[in-house]
């Protein structure tokens, strides 16, 4: 069959599905089930209303249970099994985790990643909403800034890769730190993914660049929402424009910020195609994402392999709480 | 204490002139007001006052030193907001303290005038809580409690009471009054689109129109002697009835015959040369009498609304002009009588091409 018609009749069998679904699921319930004509018409029409909410949430519960739900507990039945995920090991799985080098390593990292790439992100993208707030090329800037979060992440590390590449010393190099590096006075040029601690910095470098578009798009919204008569007042009170910022806008956005800032810190957490493309895990630069997918499907290993993602959705979930804790509160 | 000058004053957004050649001097201890239709510039002329807008033209001084380019928060103004501009994240304590802690102030010092601030305003209780849980007239005396506690050569206010309902709105009418009362020597301008705000609580009153400034003058000064039409329209509730008509007699009183027939005596003096002038004969609704005698307008009543202390009168239109007449007491029984109404000769004024022939 070609590619183009299986397009087509997979549209034309999905949506006509849902369509169907709905209209078919709702003529049985109002014409069979409890029908709205004889003695019990009242009663069956309050009956049907009280299940047609149900009707409409099936497909999505279904869904969400076979592909959110089921995967969190067999995961945890996983990780308490062996590598076949045949014999029941108990707490195994994680005890080996906590012997294993490779797994501190990779929570440290992950709690650097935690700690700059929100911060820079939320930085840079409330600087970038500042500034280009009053400015006739602003939205340009802005455009220019968002692109990135239009990059796949393995895209962005490509890009990435060639900034910190390395050529032989004496030889022309085409990745621009080096270039820079030479030109500013360095010796040599440097292997920067190779630098131990700090190459962690050069990938979180990639994320920040990425989030930093989506922090100020959502920022500058907020700013725009900040009451220009709350400002004109601070002049009045004599606010020079830094004070102004500080402790009449930002004040005023700080719930967005949050929102912004634990939205990111849950991507952090996630962090994994980064890391796989710039440096697979190598030179102290490994995180829990990665370390979960070389257990996995690497080494073969379902049990540890689940227990490290264990742990990451162990780490994820208050934050993502308190997220949405926040961001409710942002809509009132 | 301080003077106000502002001497060829306009404002320009590129080629268009909103405001042109504003010409105002405020004394000591007035409590100006700006008045006018939307869109007249009241709230633009007190915002370049502010500073919060650019000064395209003239010259504006405060105590003789000229101000165009001095920022906002050096003019020793304060400003309450329409929208009161409370910083929704700061207590009142702290919306009131902001201007003096940017100031360096002493903190002891900062305490006193936040606390006999609150105090004036009976805020005391409130002190503590964020803007959000207070009501809007409280909210209201936060955001004159901040302009107090900076102790300002100059009060701004910029349709404060437009946010308050009706109820609140006359309460907090009369705090500002007493509040005027009890700082007599601050200067104050206000901005309003009411005129009952402005005729209470005006010394004097600024009308805008058109973008220039159609009339200056106390309240009774705008109500009994308005210098154009506009002014007279503007000032009174209902708005003054304007009848065509041209000059017929002329001296010390002058003889009007209108065009629908009626006619009428007016108290200001005329030369003989004026005979035959094509004039407005302006009387307000309230100055409309019932008469047996000569009638000035005879109309049948179409709609009234009886108020309780005063009855109006609506006549069916002829044209585009409705005569409203205001009598006191109850006249229910007049709807769809004729009526035959005149008005005592001070009463009357007169206009010629929209000036009043009061100020020729």
């Amino acid at each position: 069959m070609h590619p183009a018609f299986q397009a087509v009749l997979t549209i034309v069998v999905g949506v006509g599905g849902c369509i169907g679904y709905f209209y078919f699921a709702n003529l049985v319930l109002d014409k069979v089930l409890f029908p709205a004509r004889g003695p019990q018409a009242g009663r069956n029409i309050n009956r049907a209303n009280m299940i047609r909410p149900w009707l409409f949430l099936l497909p999505a519960l279904i869904a969400l249970g076979l592909y959110l739900a089921y995967p969190v507990f067999a995961t945890l039945w996983l990780s308490l099994h062996d590598k076949t995920g045949e014999t029941f090991v108990g707490g195994a799985n994680y005890a080996q985790m906590m012997t294993e080098a490779k797994f501190w390593e990779s929570m440290r990292s992950n709690a650097l990643w935690l700690v700059v790439v929100p911060a820079a992100s939320t930085a840079f993208g409330l600087l970038a909403a500042q500034l280009t707030d009053r400015i006739w090329w602003g939205s340009i800037a802005k455009s220019l800034i968002f692109m990135p979060m239009a990059i796949s992440f393995v895209g962005a590390s490509v890009i990435w890769k060639l900034i910190y590449d390395v050529r032989p010393a004496g030889t022309d190099q085409i990745g621009i730190l080096n270039a820079v590096y030479l030109a500013l006075g360095g010796d040599a040029p440097q292997q920067w993914l190779q630098i131990p601690f700090w190459n962690n910095f050069f990938l979180m470098a990639v994320l920040v660049w990425i989030q930093s578009g989506f922090a100020m798009v959502i920022l500058s919204a907020a700013l725009r929402g900040v009451p220009e008569d709350t400002i004109e007042a601070a002049i009045l009170d004599g606010a020079n424009p830094f004070q102004i910022f500080f402790k009449i806008k930002v004040p005023q956005i700080m719930g967005t910020i949050i929102v912004v800032w634990t939205t990111i810190t849950i991507v952090v957490l996630k962090v994994f195609d980064i890391v796989r493309a710039m440096t697979n895990g190598q030179w102290e630069s490994q995180v829990l994402a990665n370390y979960m997918y070389d257990k996995l499907f690497t080494a073969s290993d379902w049990g540890v392999g689940s227990a490290a993602a264990m742990v990451i959705m162990a780490l994820v979930t208050p934050i993502l709480v308190w997220n949405v804790y926040n961001a409710r509160k942002e809509m009132r | 204490m301080a003077k106000l000058n502002l001497s060829g004053v306009e404002k320009a957004y590129g080629e268009v002139k909103v405001l042109k050649d504003i010409n105002l001097d405020i004394k000591s201890g007035e409590l100006i007001v700006f008045v006018g239709p939307s869109g007249c510039g009241k709230s633009t002329l007190l915002r370049m006052i502010a500073g919060l807008e650019k000064i395209t033209g003239g010259d504006f001084t405060i105590d003789g030193v000229r101000m165009n380019e001095v920022p906002p928060s050096e003019r020793g103004i304060a400003m309450v907001f329409q929208s009161y501009a409370l910083y929704p994240h700061m207590t009142v304590r702290e919306n009131m303290s902001f201007a003096l802690k940017l100031a360096k102030k002493p903190q002891a010092e900062i305490n006193a005038a936040v606390e006999k601030a609150a105090r004036i305003l009976q805020l005391t209780p409130y002190l503590e809580r964020l803007p959000k849980a207070l009501s809007g007239g409280q909210r209201q005396r936060v955001a004159i409690g901040r302009a107090i506690v900076r102790d300002p050569k100059v009060y701004l206010f910029d349709e404060p009471l437009s946010n308050l309902d009706a109820a609140l709105r006359v309460a907090t009418r009369i705090e500002i009054a007493q509040l005027k009362e009890a700082m007599p020597d601050s200067t104050m301008i206000y901005v309003t689109h009411d005129q009952v705000e402005a005729m209470t609580l005006a010394s004097r009153i600024v009308v805008l129109a058109g973008g220039g400034i159609s009339q200056v003058g106390t309240p009774l000064e705008l109500y009994e002697r308005p210098e154009n039409e506009f002014v007279a329209q503007f000032i009174g509730s209902p708005s003054m009835n304007l009848m065509p008509g041209e000059i017929v007699e002329t001296g010390a009183q002058t003889r009007i015959r209108l065009e629908n027939g009626g006619e009428a005596v007016a108290a200001i003096p005329t030369q003989a040369s004026d005979k035959g002038l094509k004039v407005n004969l302006g009387v307000r609704p309230e100055d409309l009498v019932p008469t047996e005698g000569t009638a000035l307008y005879t109309g049948q009543v179409e709609i009234t609304e009886a108020l309780g202390e005063v009855t109006l009168l609506y006549f069916r239109k002829e044209g585009d002009r409705q005569v409203v007449a205001k009598l006191p007491g109850i006249h229910r029984d007049l709807r769809h009588g004729t009526v035959r109404l005149t008005a005592d000769p001070s009463k009357i004024h007169l206009f010629s091409n929209g000036r009043s022939l009061l100020y020729r």
